[in-house]
């Protein structure tokens, strides 16, 4: 059994959940973010044949949260593929999941910079951004309306935690009371390190990194000043 | 002329107040008889221009056309070097033969110059040669060559750098049916081994042994620290001040330790005691290449007095006129102490002089076994192992540039190389499945393959693109994320003292101190790929040193201190402290035997401790505390954590630990070491390594900013994927069988636990050992950790951060 966090935003109860989906009860909504699908096809294009496994990977964990959460909604945040004929090199074994997923609710394609078009043949509607009690969903992180809570993706966040001679590094959100940044679904999608002025400029007044566990997420605070870096968290070089 | 060597060659050696050898007349013989040979003889005594004779006295006969002989050696700059060498003979004797070197260094219009024409004689290194071998036009390139000079045999063989080249010459066997190898070694264990390398047929008996033995035996003496004999420790720093006054003493001295660290803290230590500032100077392979190259050039003009050292200058070239060597610390080895104390002294009729400087009680037994040793003439090393797949993988694609071949011929190519040998036809079908379309279970990938077959069979290589690719990928060495340190800051400022692992730059916390580069430097912060550093004072570091990123080497003497310890007779060479020491251990405890297993069991501050001096070197003991950890855990006897030394383990617990020969059964090494080996980050290491030696992922050339297009995915995800897909990929087999053979020692492991089965010996204390005390000093300051999983640190870090910040 996993154990989702609990997290309000501008009033709303929301979960984290530690595949790395957020989920909204009270609206039967659950958001991922980056699946970056087709990410290993883009690496064999480029000569690299790495395990062509990362959709199916990556769309079986998403079926495995809609099974858990029974869900309504389903918002995929944007970079839902890798590049923009990444649904064309789908396997069809993958494409016949994927259009089951997204066949029995209603699923919205925010817009990515990887993905400026919804797929098309594919169940769901292709939106730039979303707006749901007040809350908006989009992929690039930045409100659309002064103020207004949000929650995106695009920087993959990730932090690293050091305790006893060792270190470990996970993806993971990062929040505050205006801001969630979801960390990326897809298998293959590395990371940027919070501390990173990318992402540590969103939250001036610090907030909390929640790493991915196994069955839990673990929650840390983040403070802003680069230098210091959190209590527990500290910058990773660029790999 | 009856021994081969025409007059002239005759009158050069006379001129020179040499006479030919009988080993270098000897290579001249196999050669001509075109046998292939393997010289052995100690650095500095001819054994190089043994390996070009028959090159040299053949360009006398007749003036070479295109390509004759080649050179391979490990070292860039030994290519370079021998270069130099090579061209006062040939001047003096007036040869036709051209001479021309190709590493990673050769600049472009060279290259260039090269593609047009090959020099007679090409002096090269294993990376460069397969990279000369992808070339279209290699078989006529290569087709007239007659002598293969392979050097550092011994530093080659057993490595993945030596796989590629043992490739390489499978494929130079095929191109010049007639050529002749001289393998040019120094004395080394596993002789059969390394002629199956040198050998035609990947056997021994395709090669001849050429040993030139001779010369006086090394003298060898011990030198503790005045006062107190430590305990603990591997730094041996309390031996600076005599350690000074030997370097006083002597001409140029080496002192050579076993890690970077130490070899920061040595040369501080020494620096704070040096009042006569005698030049002493610091060498070690983090540092940047220029530092290195100004040190081995000051010893060279004789304006040093020391040097403190790592294995950076085991190999290579004599730099000045080294009188003496000191090691400092174990020397974990007779073959690797003969090795470091051959640096010093080349004159073969004087005897090589080396001091030992054992750090703490067990390391003078260790000095003492290694003496035993070098007097025994008792060499040691790992046996090497079978080939990487990885290797072969690269080498399959460089054969499929240089032109189209059909898999069977390959395949008998490849298991005329020895690492190769017993190569199966199901791995090599594996390898080649993996190149052409990556070998994946799940197809999909045929319309990506990077190989073709026609309608022969015959298997070509797809495109330009993936020509391209793969030889900006050709080599074995893949460096772990390194981050340059630079004193200063700013952009282009400041200077650059050489590389620190990412991990270790990781660690440090801004305002932190560490020792680097001979200096206490304060650590500044990270920017983009740089650790930005400054002056830091005076005082202790705060971070002890940087530890170098390598596991201390495990030691191969186990076996003789465990005899020196179980035949009180022997003990009469040891200081009176050591003999001390063991009687008090014989009396209150019990001594290791030779076949058994002890182990002690005692109670100390709450806890329960468990030694097992099992000698089997530190990397069989780690692997050891993983899996009775886990067992013990599974036992309800709650372990806390471990700790390995090259001679024992030390585990503590929360109950007393019992039920020993289920703790101890060899089944360990099943399913648990499966289970271990699996969530180890040991294995993710390995397998990035494995990625990239194969191909699929690409290598990160230093200066080359990846842009936008690149396709960069994280090697652990591919591994994560991988092992829960398809477990029995061909690349994880290539993982799993190079984790085996380094880090976790299994064969050490398994040998010890089936000898000792049924001869566990328990001896229960209420108190510490005298043999256990080294091993419980060693507790707190290496990394110690039980199995504890990722999972379980963050959750210990949630709960302490909670903690501290609760009101």
């Amino acid at each position: 059994m996993t154990h989702a966090a609990i997290w309000h935003l501008a009033g709303h109860r929301l979960l984290l959940d530690p595949a790395g989906a957020l989920i909204w009860p009270d609206r039967r909504l659950l958001a991922v973010a980056d699946l970056h699908l087709e990410k290993g096809s883009a690496a064999a294009c480029a000569g690299h044949l790495v395990p062509p496994l990362d959709t199916q990977a990556s769309l079986r964990r998403l079926w495995a949260l809609l099974r858990l959460y029974r869900p309504a909604t389903l918002i995929l945040l944007g970079d839902s593929f890798h590049d923009r004929l990444g649904h064309g090199r789908m396997l069809a074994a993958d494409a016949a999941l994927l259009a089951r997923i997204t066949s029995g609710l209603r699923t919205l394609w925010v817009q990515g910079n990887h993905d400026p078009d919804p797929p098309s043949r594919m169940p769901g509607i292709g939106v730039p951004h979303h707006t749901e009690a007040g809350l908006v969903f989009r992929h690039l992180p930045g409100a659309t309306t002064p103020d207004a809570p949000e929650i995106c993706g695009h920087l993959h966040p990730k932090a690293t935690i050091a305790l006893r001679g060792t270190s470990v590094t996970r993806p993971c959100f990062v929040v505050d009371a205006r801001r969630i940044v979801l960390p990326a679904f897809g298998t293959y999608t590395g990371g940027l390190d919070a501390n990173d002025p990318a992402i540590a400029s969103l939250f001036p007044r610090g907030g909390r990194v929640m790493l991915l566990g196994e069955k839990s997420v673990f929650s840390f605070a983040f403070s802003a000043r680069r230098q210091r870096g959190s209590e527990l968290t500290r910058p990773l070089p660029a790999a | 002329m009856q021994d081969g060597l025409p007059a002239r060659f005759h009158a050069w050696f006379a001129a020179r107040g040499w006479t030919p050898r009988a080993f270098q007349l000897a290579v001249l013989t196999a050669c001509r008889a075109g046998r292939s040979c393997l010289v052995i003889a100690p650095t500095g005594g001819g054994k190089t221009l043994a390996g070009f004779l028959p090159t040299l006295v053949d360009a006398a006969a007749a003036p070479p056309h295109g390509l004759v002989s080649l050179y391979v050696s490990p070292l860039k700059a030994l290519a370079t070097d021998i270069a130099r060498g090579l061209e006062a003979p040939i001047t003096a004797l007036d040869l036709p033969l051209t001479l021309g070197s190709r590493t990673g260094d050769t600049a472009a219009r060279e290259r260039a110059a090269q593609r047009a024409a090959l020099p007679n004689l090409l002096l090269t290194t294993p990376e460069s040669l397969s990279l000369l071998l992808s070339d279209p036009e290699a078989a006529a390139k290569f087709a007239g060559l007659r002598h293969i000079v392979i050097d550092e045999v011994h530093a080659l063989a057993g490595t993945k750098r030596g796989d590629q080249l043992a490739l390489c010459l499978a494929r130079l066997g095929s191109l010049a049916p007639a050529s002749v190898r001289v393998g040019l070694s120094a004395t080394a264990a596993h002789i059969p081994a390394l002629r199956a390398f040198i050998g035609p047929d990947g056997t021994p008996d395709g090669t001849d042994l050429i040993e030139s033995r001779g010369g006086a035996a090394p003298e060898i003496s011990l030198m503790l620290p005045e006062g107190r004999l430590p305990w603990g420790g591997h730094m041996g720093l309390d031996g600076a001040p005599e350690i000074l006054a030997r370097i006083a003493a002597a001409r140029l001295t080496i002192v050579f330790v076993n890690t970077r660290a130490q070899a920061e803290l040595m040369f501080q230590a020494l620096w704070r005691l040096n009042e006569a500032t005698l030049p002493i100077a610091l060498h070690h392979g983090s540092l940047e290449p220029d530092l290195r190259r100004r040190v081995e050039a000051a010893m060279a003009e004789g304006r040093l007095r020391a040097v403190v050292a790592t294995a950076s200058l085991d190999l290579g070239l004599d730099w000045g006129d080294v009188d003496q060597v000191i090691q400092v610390g174990a020397p974990k080895g007779v073959s690797r102490l003969l090795q470091r104390i051959g640096r010093a002294n080349h004159r073969l009729d004087q005897p090589s002089r080396a001091i030992l400087v054992p750090a703490n009680r067990f390391e003078v037994l260790e000095c003492e076994a290694a003496m035993a040793g070098v007097a025994a003439g008792d060499l040691d090393g790992e046996a090497p192992r079978p080939g990487g797949l990885d290797v072969l993988a690269q080498h399959l694609l460089t054969l499929a540039l240089s032109a189209p071949f059909l898999p069977d011929d390959v395949f008998n190519e490849v298991r005329r190389a020895a690492p190769y040998a017993a190569l199966t036809r199901r791995d090599f079908d594996d390898v080649l499945d993996f190149v052409e379309t990556g070998g994946y279970a799940l197809s999909g990938y045929e319309r990506y393959r990077k190989l073709f077959r026609d309608s022969e069979g015959r298997v070509h290589v797809r495109d330009a693109r993936t020509a391209r690719l793969h030889r900006m990928n050709i080599g074995t060495i893949v460096e772990a994320p390194l981050l340059k340190v630079r004193l200063g800051r700013g952009r282009g400022g400041g200077l650059v003292l050489g590389e620190v692992e990412a991990y270790f730059a990781n660690m440090l916390r801004p305002g932190d101190t560490f020792l680097f580069a001979g200096r206490l430097l304060r650590f500044r912060g990270l920017r983009e790929n740089w650790v930005e550093a400054e002056d830091g004072g005076t005082g202790e570091p705060r971070v002890p040193a940087y530890a170098g990123g390598r596991l201390p080497l495990s030691t191969y003497l186990a076996a003789r201190v465990r005899a020196i310890l179980h035949d009180p007779a022997s003990w009469h060479v040891l200081p009176a402290r050591v003999r001390d020491w063991l009687a008090v251990q014989a009396a209150r405890s019990a001594m290791p035997g030779p076949d058994d297993l002890l182990i002690e069991i005692f109670p100390r501050g709450g806890r329960y401790y468990l030694i097992a001096y099992a000698f089997e070197g530190r990397n069989a003991h780690q692997t050891l505390g993983m899996l009775l950890t886990r067992r013990m855990e599974r036992l309800g006897q709650m372990p806390l954590g471990f700790v390995a030394t090259d001679y024992v383990l030390g585990v503590w617990s929360a109950r007393p630990p019992d039920q020993f020969d289920t703790l101890f059964d060899q089944d360990m090494l099943g399913d648990d070491l499966e289970a271990w080996m699996a969530e180890s980050s040991l294995l993710r290491r390995g397998f990035r390594q494995v990625a990239v030696i194969a191909g699929l992922v690409q290598r990160d050339l230093p200066g080359l900013r990846r842009n936008g297009r690149q396709v960069s995915i994280n090697t652990d995800l591919i591994y994560d994927v991988l092992r829960r897909h398809q477990p029995d990929h061909v690349l994880l087999r290539a993982t799993r069988a190079d984790a085996a053979a380094g880090l976790t020692d299994i064969g050490r492991l398994a040998a010890m636990l089936s000898r000792v089965r049924g001869n566990l010996r328990v001896v229960r204390l209420d108190r510490v050992s005298p043999l256990a005390v080294p091993v419980l000093l060693e507790v707190g300051k290496e990394s110690v950790r039980t199995e504890a999983s990722e999972e379980a640190l963050l959750a210990e870090a949630e709960a302490l951060a909670a903690e501290a910040m609760a009101p």
